[in-house]
This record gives structure tokens, C-alpha cells and sequence, in this order.
């Protein structure tokens, strides 16, 4: 243990600690810009300097490891002074247009302003000497230099957390700036739209595209009929954006305001969370099946899942010659897109053409995936317009609903019954979890040999989990299964989708079937959710998520009666004709750049 | 005034047995090594000057077997050309103090950071490489260097960048500490050392500590190597003992209406020539990497400054706030003063931001702006304003 | 533009392909073409298992890693002080009207491009240029056309 004095306090921390964490223990509250608790230490914004007794000059809080008897003052003139001119400096290369930026009180450097450094700005503008890049090429996000303030946490973040490195550092001194490969567009480069840079820019840099505008205009539209579903993720964390704590389950007050939004129907990814187990669990036991007893090996194991768009474009990228191992399924997103505008509009007796599909998703990618040009399987665009949950509290709250004093309320139908299953898509081990439940039941008749059917051994936030499922007591149709382990595996975050994606590669992988999500935490961590984003909110959203699965009354994708009722009624089968024209895609090669 | 006497020296160009002192060298404790470097009172020449026994006493003492050795030949102060000149005509002994200094330390590998523009060099230097293995072998003594070459990144002699470049990466300088000394090159504790500084330490063995105590002053100990250059009849290298004051030095090299002379290159101090008598060009006055530009009454202190201003604001590694965005302001700033575009007063607060950046920047570069923009603007404010 | 061919593949095997490598692979085939493609970080990037953004970020820092098309002879022409006092300008309008082009541009035979750089450390012998690895000192307009219309027989 290590003591040390901050502003004449003394503190004992363990060897190692930074400064600026020593004083948290004090609550001593030190600014930051560049520090996150997510990455590594970057020491480079400076804003975060403090007084060293005995040192020449001061000393970045965020990077300085605490020393016996180190004497630091976090509020002296000469640290004010600094501190004063380093966030005047860092207004002086922004494009400071706050009243019009998607950020607006929602700035980490308009609260340092705010808090350091209002009033006559010293320092000379410097946007205008530089030739900026504002890239919307992306249908995702923007990149907007103009507000960059080269704190690199995006460079950190897609590095470290993500193992893409789609943007890097480029150029030195005044030509410095964030890059993508020779400042190509960003939608022509390996960036996967996964949105984990949209949550820790600290300006208006970086920012999801929105389509706020565009989904009022067809709410308002009177011959428009607009349907939205809600991912399972949106629920455990929208509130967040309305003035709760993490965790807080908002499910029914989401949906009430939905309705007061004016949506014509209020449905549930959720359902089709349930579907995609169905086809997926399927299309699992097909290759199983395949593989094991006809030694066709014209089928792929072992399967990843395919719900996760960053995911996908990761590993078209980067390991294209993989992408049989892909299950043909899409989304619950897509798959609820292309029921809208097929069965659903069938059975509400709607033209297709006059049904908009919107999404409220966690998820930046999920913006990109509606676009890809694949996704047009019921002869229109499945999914018009994808929101995040940020979006939609920004809606609420455009539309003076008071989310705290709101009644809760319960979905509408055909494609609004879920289960626990569904609901835990929303958590990394959640697709692998519903889909056991669903696929040892078709196997053996019996459920999952697990408490409550919490398959304990995938849940948790560790990068990489594994587990062997021992298969006893098939039924006569599923015996070459008898006694087999099935491997399995789950990773999210890219960074560990990369390890067990170059595992399977090269071939040290023995796996069967392989859930990844492209975010830290499953989706519960997603480019789309409130900001900020860090461990313990992640930690936290994932106990709403099985909680919620916990007050499930089915719990078990299969036993949804709407699931078996769009069977009866539409599909006939899983993994059906029907099926492979509406619920499955295909995927494409692309560049390793 | 402790000041010496004008005194040209020659050390660092002198020719000695190699072999000789080198067998000598690796027969002694390492502890003696460093005691004798200790003793001599020799601080670095690269211009941080920090004394080069305390390093390498620092690096020993580090329990990882794996350690090495630098030479920092990324000479890239402007007006610093010694360097060349030391690699041109005495490389043996750059090699021979790397050996000196591994033995002294525990490191059984060191590398060069040469800088791109003297890649014309290499074809010679790798010659005499090869020759010098030789020899140590024969010696019998298990010491390897070899080259890496810099690519045009002035910040790249700063030494943790210079770490970060020979790891591949960009020459962004670290976080401090861990030092070097510490966690320096692939992590592991090194000690860096300017390509002048090795050269001494080797003559500081080969003709013992004492000799060299006899040069310069307390503060300043032994004698080195000056590259002189701008409006001088003589401009070129010339080794000198420490200590003297700048008006010695102008009258040696002054062309008769030196107005000004810069001590360190674009991160060193302006002296004007009403200072030139109380000013000690050593490091208890204006330290110097060896960088020494005169400028006569002709010269406008504003072009030196705004070149020395652009130099800083291309050659910023960019990372941290007060450099990168602090040289843009200074420059943008004296060029609006210059136009009339921003009252004369601006240049306070420009002063004001000169502190700052000396005090908040990450590294060495940022931290040094602030002495050529606050000697020049202090001592030549018309100059910067009319 | 230049076709890569095996010789990322070649300079991999002999520099190795860890991070370290990276700067030696760079420069070696800076040294042959005097400037980077696209095509040729994307290779390097393969090799490395890196991200081409990585590979760009590191070249776009280090001032002769040019990720912009140059000639074969790339003259840089030093502008920091002593240079600039001892008359680069005239160096420079020199250069520009025999080459006819700016600063910043290569020649349409692709012959030569036209730079400034940072202090070379040839201040005593000022002005002084850099053409490709090759140092040219005490420098007259005279002197830099006979330099010139050497290169150009060559």
C-alpha cells in the first residue's frame, strides 16, 4: 500500500493506482477527457493536470501512478490557468455549433466549457484553417472532424475493444487527425457499423445517423401504416436516457409511449427473437445431423449465429472464406421486416406498400443492415427505418410525454407474444441459452437439465465462455445424438469474436455451434444504447434482462403461441420454403481493407 | 562570473586505439565503469544533459536480464550537424561506447535510431560495423548493435518516441514514468543515450575521469562538440570547452553585428545582445545539444521566430492538447499580430500560453516551444509587433 | 502507380511480421518507388495482420513515408532558418522554373517531385537539398541547374 497526500488529505491506495483514481477514494473530483474506464490510459487531452510537489512540471492525474509521500494539489492557480487554456484550446479547432449539434447537452466538452471555461473565448478559431471531412457515407453513423478532439478513445475503442482498427491515427502536428485507411468513406472500408466509437466519443464527432425526422413524417402520414418493434436490449436501458438508474425494466412504459408516439402497432423483436430460435435450432440439428450421421460435409460446423449485423460484417472482412459457418437465418430485426410486409400486412388487411416497419434497436449496425440491399425479401424494403434507443428517448421527449408518470401497457398482437427466451437475446450467452432451451426439448422431450432453466455456464460478462451440454435420453428421431457433448461457445465483443473465429480458422477450434455478439456485453452494450457505457452499467442491464426473463410467463421460444400459430398459418414448417424466401440471406465476400 | 576562456579542445575527434581501450574496458567491474563516469561529472549531449552515470547506474541496477542499449542519431534540432560529423569520422567510437555502456549495464544488444536523412551515410557505417564485431569477438566480448532508421520525425529523437518508432509504430511519446531506465525500448529498461554523449564516456575511460574534470566548470563539466551556423564568417564543428559566455563565443564566430544568437535550436533560448556578457553557455546558463545560430541586425527576429513556430506546428507529434493545438495558436497568433489583425497586447496572452504549454504539454517538444517563442518575443517585441 | 508483385511478400519473409517490422518493410519499398500506394499498405497490412488504417496511420506520420504518388527523384529542399536565411527562395524559383512546377508537385513524366522539408543538417553549408537519400550542399542557383540537368541524363 502506497500513501500519498491529495489537497493536504491523505490517502492509502494499493501500488499502481493512477492519481486521478486516489483521489476518487477521497472525492476529489479531477476532470477528464480522454480517460475511459473501458480502455487503456491514453494521457494525452492533458486536461486532467495536477500539482506534484517537487515536480517540474505538472502532472497528468489519469497517468501518474501514486507514490509513497507524493504531495498533489488538484486546484492550485497554476493548475486553473492550465486547465482554463487546455479546454480553450480544445474549443478553438472544434466547429462549436451547439444549439445544432445531436450532442447538445449531452457534451463532454461543453460541460468542461461550462465548468472551466465560460466566457470571451483568448484563443484565435482555428476550424477555418483546416480543410475538414464530414463523412455520412456510412448509413449508420458521421464522422465529423470538425468536431474531433483527437482524444482517440474511438482509435482505442475500435482497437482494443474491437480488434477492427477501421480508424487510426493519421498525420502529425496540425495535420493530425482521426483516419480511416487514406481517408476512404468509411462505408468503404472494414468498419463494421458496430457503433462502440459512437458511444465513447466524447463530442459530436461521432454520431448515429438519425432518422428521427423520418419516422415522424410517416407517423403523421395518414395513409401510412407504421409498425415498430422493440429489441430486447431497448427495454433494460431506455430509461437511462429518462432519468433512471441502470437497470431500471421500463418494458410497459416503452410501449405505452410508443403508442402515444402514435405507432398504429406496438410489436416485439422479441417475437421473432423466439422465430429465429426456431429456424436457427433447426437449421443447427439439420447440420448435426448432416455432418455427423450422413458425413456431409457440404454443411459447416461449426455454425455461428447470425443476428449480430457488426458481427457479420466483420467477418465478410475478415475471414470470407468462413462464411458457410454462418447460420443462414437473419436477424429477428430483418425476420420481423419481411413478416410485416408479408403475414402481417396479409392478416391486418393492409397494402404492403402503405406498411412502414420501424425498429428501435441498441444497435448501430442494425441501421446498416436494413440498408443492405439483400434485405428486400417481401418485395419492399424490410425495414424502413431503424432507431436507436437514444432516438427514441429523444421522440419521448419531443413529444412532452412524461415517462416517469406513464402507465404501463402490454404489446399488441400477431407478432407481439414473446417469451423469456426472446428476451434474453439481449444479453452475450442469451441466444445460446434460448436456443438450448428450445433445441434440447426437441431433442430429448425433456427441458434443459438446468435450476429454472438458467443455463448458468453461458451467462456472465467473461470475452470467451464455453460449455459442454451432455445429450441424454433422445427421443427415437434425434438418437445419433444420444450421449454426444455438444461444444459451445459465446463471445462478445469483437475483439473475442476474433479469437474464436481465428481458433475455428485454423482449425483448434472444436465447437459446435458459436454465439458472438460484436458488442462488449451482448447487445445490452450496444452502439445505440445510452451514454455512458461502462462495466457496471453493462453489469447492470444484463441482471434486468434475465429478470425480465424471470417474470416470463413462457419461457421457452417453442411453447409461444403466436410462434406456433404463424406456423400453422403461414410458414408450415421451420426452415421451410416459406421460410428460406422471407427468413433466411445469404452473405458476401468482401475486402480485408 | 565563473566563465572559462574561450578553449577548443580535441576529444571526441581524436584517434585512439580502439581495441585497446575496449579490452580494457571489458576487464573492468561494471560498477568501476560507471563509477569513473559518475566521477567525471558527464551529462548528456543531446541536450536534456542528464548525467550519464546516474542513467546508466539506474539501468544496472533493474533486475531484467533483459536490457539495451540506444544511441539516439536522430539529430534533428535544427542548427545541430555534429552528430554527422561525429558518425562520419569517429563511428568506432560511438560503437565503442555502446559496448562500454552494455558492459556497464548488463545489455548485450544496442541499436542505433539513425535519421532518414542521413541514410547516405549507412553504406560507410555499416563497414565499420562489420569491422568493430570483428574485432570485439576477438576480443571476446558478446555485444551486438544494429541499425534502425528514422523516416523524417523530428519528435523521433525524443526517446520514448524513438522507442515507439523502432517498435513500428508512431513516434507519439509515452506516458512518464515508468522511465526508461525502467520500461524503455520493447518495455525493457534501456538506456538512451546521445551519439556525443557515448563518444565522451568512451574517452572518459580511455584517459580516466580526472582528465576530463579539468574541463569547464562544476555545473558544466568537460568539453563539447558545437555546430555553428547562420551569420558567421566561420560556420562549421567545433569542440569547445564548456563554460564560456556567449560573448566569447560571439567574438570567436560573430560576423561584427551579431544581434542575436539562439542557444539550442528552435527549442533553445534567444539571447539578445545585451545579454550576451551574463550568459553561460552551459547548463547553469543556456544548455545546448550543440546548436548555435547567430543572427546579425539584417535578420528579422519575427522570420526566426514564425520559422521556428511553422517548424514546431508540422513537427508536433499531435497527441496532447497544449502542443498541438498550442503551436497553431502561436503561430496563427504572431502572424495576426504581425498584420495589425490582433492588438500587440495578444502577445501576452500568447506569453501566457507559452507557460502553459511549458508546463502541461506530455513531452519535451511542447514543454521547450515556450523558450524560443518567450526569449524572442521578450527580447525582440518591436521586432514581432511592427 | 507500380505493381507490388512478390516484393511485400519477400521483404516480410526477410524483416519478419511482427509490429517491428513494420517500419523497415515500409521504408525498404520507400526506397525503391519513393512513396507508398494503396495497394502496397494493403499487402503490408495482410502480411502484418494488421489493419490497413494501422499501416496508413504509421506511415502518414513519418514525413518520407509518402502516401501521395512521387517521381522517381524527390527533391526536398530544406526551409528551416539557416536554409531560409542563406536563400532557399532562390532554390526554390530556381527549381520551379526548370522542373516547371510548384512546390508540392511531381512532373508529368513523372521525373521528379518538388518538396520542402525540415532542417537536414547541413546548416553551415546552407542552402542545402535532399534528392532521394542524397545530399546536396552550398547550394547556387547555378549549382542546382547543373544538379538537375544531371539527373536528367541519367
Amino acid at each position: 500500500m502506497v500513501t500519498l497526500k491529495i489537497n493536504d488529505q491523505e490517502v492509502k491506495v494499493a501500488k499502481g493506482t493512477t492519481v486521478l483514481d486516489a483521489a476518487k477514494k477521497l472525492g476529489i473530483v479531477i476532470p477528464t477527457l480522454c480517460n475511459h474506464p473501458d480502455l487503456c490510459v491514453a494521457g494525452n487531452c492533458r486536461v486532467c493536470v495536477v500539482e506534484q510537489t517537487g515536480a517540474r512540471t505538472l502532472v497528468a492525474a489519469c497517468a501518474m501512478p501514486v507514490a509513497e509521500g507524493m504531495d498533489i494539489h488538484t486546484n492550485t492557480l497554476k493548475v486553473r490557468n492550465a486547465r482554463k487554456h487546455i479546454v480553450e484550446l480544445l474549443l478553438s479547432e472544434h466547429r462549436a455549433d451547439c444549439t445544432k449539434c445531436y450532442k447538445n447537452q449531452k457534451c463532454e466538452l461543453q460541460t468542461l466549457a461550462n465548468e472551466y471555461s465560460f466566457g470571451e473565448h483568448i484563443f484565435l478559431d482555428l476550424v477555418e484553417d483546416h480543410d475538414y471531412l464530414i463523412d455520412r457515407s456510412s448509413p449508420a453513423f458521421i464522422k465529423d472532424d470538425s468536431k474531433c478532439i483527437r482524444c482517440q478513445r474511438c482509435v482505442r475503442t475500435c482497437a482494443q475493444l474491437q480488434h477492427v482498427s477501421a480508424i487510426a491515427v493519421a498525420n502529425k502536428g496540425s495535420r493530425m487527425k482521426i483516419s480511416s485507411f487514406h481517408d476512404r468513406p468509411m462505408s468503404h472500408v472494414v468498419c463494421t457499423n458496430c457503433g462502440q466509437c459512437v458511444n465513447r466519443c466524447p463530442t459530436g464527432a461521432l454520431t448515429e445517423k438519425t432518422y428521427i425526422d423520418h419516422v415522424w413524417d410517416a407517423i403523421y402520414d395518414p395513409d401510412m401504416h407504421v409498425v415498430v418493434q422493440t429489441a430486447p436490449a431497448v427495454r433494460v436501458a431506455l430509461g437511462e436516457d429518462l432519468g433512471y438508474d441502470p437497470g431500471e425494466r421500463v418494458t410497459g412504459k416503452m410501449v405505452t409511449a410508443l403508442r402515444q408516439l402514435g405507432f398504429d402497432s406496438v410489436l416485439d423483436t422479441d417475437f421473432t427473437a423466439d422465430l429465429t430460435i426456431i429456424e436457427e435450432g433447426t437449421e443447427l440439428l439439420t447440420r448435426l445431423k448432416k455432418v455427423l450421421v450422413e458425413n456431409d460435409h457440404s454443411m459447416a460446423l461449426p455454425m455461428f449465429t447470425s443476428c449480430s449485423p457488426g458481427w457479420i460484417k466483420f467477418i465478410e472482412h475478415k475471414y470470407p472464406h468462413m462464411l458457410a459457418n454462418l447460420s443462414t437465418c437473419k436477424s429477428p430485426q430483418q425476420m420481423f421486416g419481411a413478416l410485416a410486409k408479408t403475414f402481417y400486412a396479409q392478416k391486418r388487411n393492409l397494402d404492403p406498400a402503405k406498411v412502414v416497419s420501424v425498429s428501435i434497436m441498441p444497435c448501430t449496425a442494425k441501421k446498416y443492415e436494413a440498408d443492405r440491399p439483400e434485405m428486400r425479401s417481401s418485395g419492399y424494403k424490410d425495414i424502413d427505418y431503424v432507431l436507436t434507443t437514444r432516438e427514441l428517448a429523444v421522440m419521448i421527449k419531443q413529444a412532452g410525454i412524461d415517462f416517469r408518470t406513464i402507465e404501463p401497457s402490454h404489446y399488441d398482437s400477431i407478432m407481439g407474444v414473446s417469451t423469456g427466451a426472446g428476451v434474453i437475446f439481449g444479453a452475450t450467452g442469451g441466444v445460446m441459452e434460448a436456443a438450448l432451451r428450445t433445441a434440447y426439448e426437441i431433442v430429448t422431450g425433456k427441458p434443459v437439465p438446468f435450476k429454472n432453466l438458467n443455463i448458468m455456464p453461458v451467462r456472465g460478462m467473461e470475452g470467451v465462455k464455453e460449455a459442454t451440454i451432455k445429450i441424454e435420453g433422445t427421443t427415437e428421431e434425434w438418437r445419433f445424438l444420444e450421449g454426444a457433448e455438444l461444444k459451445v461457445a459465446i463471445a462478445h465483443g469483437l475483439v473475442n469474436a476474433n479469437k474464436i473465429a481465428k481458433a475455428v480458422s485454423t482449425g483448434k477450434a472444436s465447437y459446435h455451434f458459436i454465439e458472438i455478439m460484436a458488442c462488449p456485453g451482448g447487445c445490452l452494450g450496444g452502439g445505440g444504447q445510452p451514454i455512458p457505457t461502462n462495466a457496471a452499467v453493462r453489469q447492470k442491464r444484463m441482471e434486468a434482462i434475465y429478470a425480465e426473463d424471470m417474470h416470463m410467463d413462457i419461457r421457452k421460444s417453442h411453447e409461444n403461441p403466436e410462434i406456433k400459430a404463424i406456423y400453422e398459418e403461414f410458414l408450415e414448417k421451420p426452415n421451410g420454403h416459406k421460410s428460406h424466401e422471407l427468413l433466411h440471406t445469404h452473405y458476401i465476400e468482401r475486402e480485408s481493407y | 562570473m565563473n566563465s572559462k576562456a574561450l578553449t577548443k579542445v580535441d576529444l571526441i575527434f581524436e584517434s585512439i586505439d580502439a581495441r585497446e581501450v575496449l579490452t580494457t574496458a571489458f576487464s573492468m567491474p561494471n560498477e568501476k565503469i560507471i563509477d569513473q563516469v559518475l566521477e567525471s561529472g558527464l551529462r548528456g549531449r543531446g541536450g536534456a544533459g542528464f548525467p550519464t552515470g546516474m542513467k546508466w547506474k539506474f539501468t544496472a541496477a533493474e533486475k531484467d536480464p533483459e536490457k539495451y542499449i540506444v544511441c539516439n542519431a536522430d539529430e534533428g534540432e535544427p542548427g545541430t550537424f555534429k552528430d554527422r560529423e561525429i558518425l562520419d569520422r569517429v563511428v568506432y567510437k560511438v560503437y565503442g561506447g555502446m559496448a562500454i555502456a552494455g558492459k556497464a549495464i548488463g545489455a548485450k544488444k544496442g541499436f542505433i535510431y539513425l535519421r532518414g536523412e542521413y541514410r547516405f551515410l549507412l553504406p560507410q557505417l555499416y563497414l565499420e560495423l562489420h569491422k568493430f564485431h570483428k574485432m570485439i569477438a576477438e576480443i571476446g566480448y558478446d555485444f551486438n548493435i544494429e541499425y534502425r532508421m528514422g523516416s523524417g520525425a523530428y519528435i523521433c529523437g525524443e526517446e520514448s518516441a524513438l522507442f515507439e518508432s523502432i517498435e513500428g509504430f508512431r513516434g507519439e511519446p509515452r506516458n512518464k514514468p515508468p522511465y526508461p531506465t525502467t520500461s524503455g525500448l520493447f518495455c525493457k529498461p534501456t538506456s538512451i543515450n546521445n551519439v556525443e554523449t557515448l563518444v565522451t564516456a568512451m574517452m572518459i575511460i580511455a584517459k580516466g575521469p580526472q582528465e576530463y574534470v579539468k574541463l569547464g566548470t562544476k555545473d558544466s563539466r568537460g568539453s563539447k562538440v558545437f555546430s555553428v551556423s547562420g551569420d558567421t564568417p566561420v560556420p562549421g564543428i567545433y569542440e569547445l570547452e564548456l563554460g564560456m559566455t556567449v560573448q566569447q563565443f560571439v567574438d570567436e564566430f560573430g560576423d561584427g553585428d551579431t544581434k542575436a544568437v539562439q542557444v539550442g535550436g528552435a527549442s533553445g533560448f534567444c539571447v539578445p545582445r545585451k545579454k550576451f556578457e551574463e550568459t553561460i553557455i552551459g547548463f547553469e546558463g543556456v544548455p545546448t545539444g550543440g546548436s548555435m545560430k547567430l543572427f546579425n541586425s539584417s535578420r528579422s527576429m519575427y522570420n526566426v521566430l514564425h520559422n521556428y513556430l511553422d517548424f514546431f506546428a508540422e513537427e508536433s507529434c499531435g497527441q496532447c492538447t497544449p502542443c498541438r493545438v498550442g503551436c497553431q495558436q502561436l503561430l496563427k497568433g504572431v502572424e495576426k499580430v504581425k498584420k495589425g489583425e490582433a492588438k500587440s497586447t495578444y502577445l501576452n496572452e500568447l506569453v501566457k500560453l507559452a507557460d502553459t504549454m511549458k508546463v502541461a504539454s506530455k513531452c519535451g517538444l511542447g514543454q521547450s516551444v515556450g523558450n524560443a517563442f518567450k526569449s524572442i518575443v521578450e527580447n525582440f517585441r518591436e521586432e514581432i509587433i511592427y | 502507380m507500380y505493381q507490388t508483385g512478390k516484393m511485400v511478400k519477400d521483404l516480410a519473409d526477410k524483416y519478419g511480421r511482427t509490429r517491428e517490422s513494420l517500419m523497415p518493410i515500409l521504408q525498404d519499398i520507400v526506397k525503391k518507388h519513393n512513396y507508398l500506394t494503396d495497394e502496397a499498405m494493403v499487402e503490408v497490412a495482410t502480411e502484418l495482420d494488421i489493419s490497413a488504417a494501422e499501416v496508413y496511420g504509421t506511415a502518414s506520420f513519418y514525413t518520407f513515408l509518402d502516401t501521395e504518388e512521387r517521381g522517381k527523384n524527390v527533391i526536398r529542399v530544406c526551409k528551416t532558418i539557416t536554409c531560409s536565411m542563406k536563400g532557399k527562395i532562390d532554390i526554390i524559383s530556381t527549381l520551379e522554373e526548370i522542373l516547371k512546377i510548384k512546390v508540392g508537385e511531381t512532373t508529368p513524366d513523372k521525373m521528379f517531385t518538388l518538396l520542402e522539408t525540415n532542417c537536414i543538417g547541413w546548416c553551415h553549408k546552407a542552402p542545402a537539398m535532399l534528392i532521394n537519400d542524397m545530399p546536396y550542399t552550398d547550394l547556387t542557383p547555378e549549382s542546382v541547374i547543373d544538379i538537375i540537368k544531371g539527373y536528367m541524363r541519367k
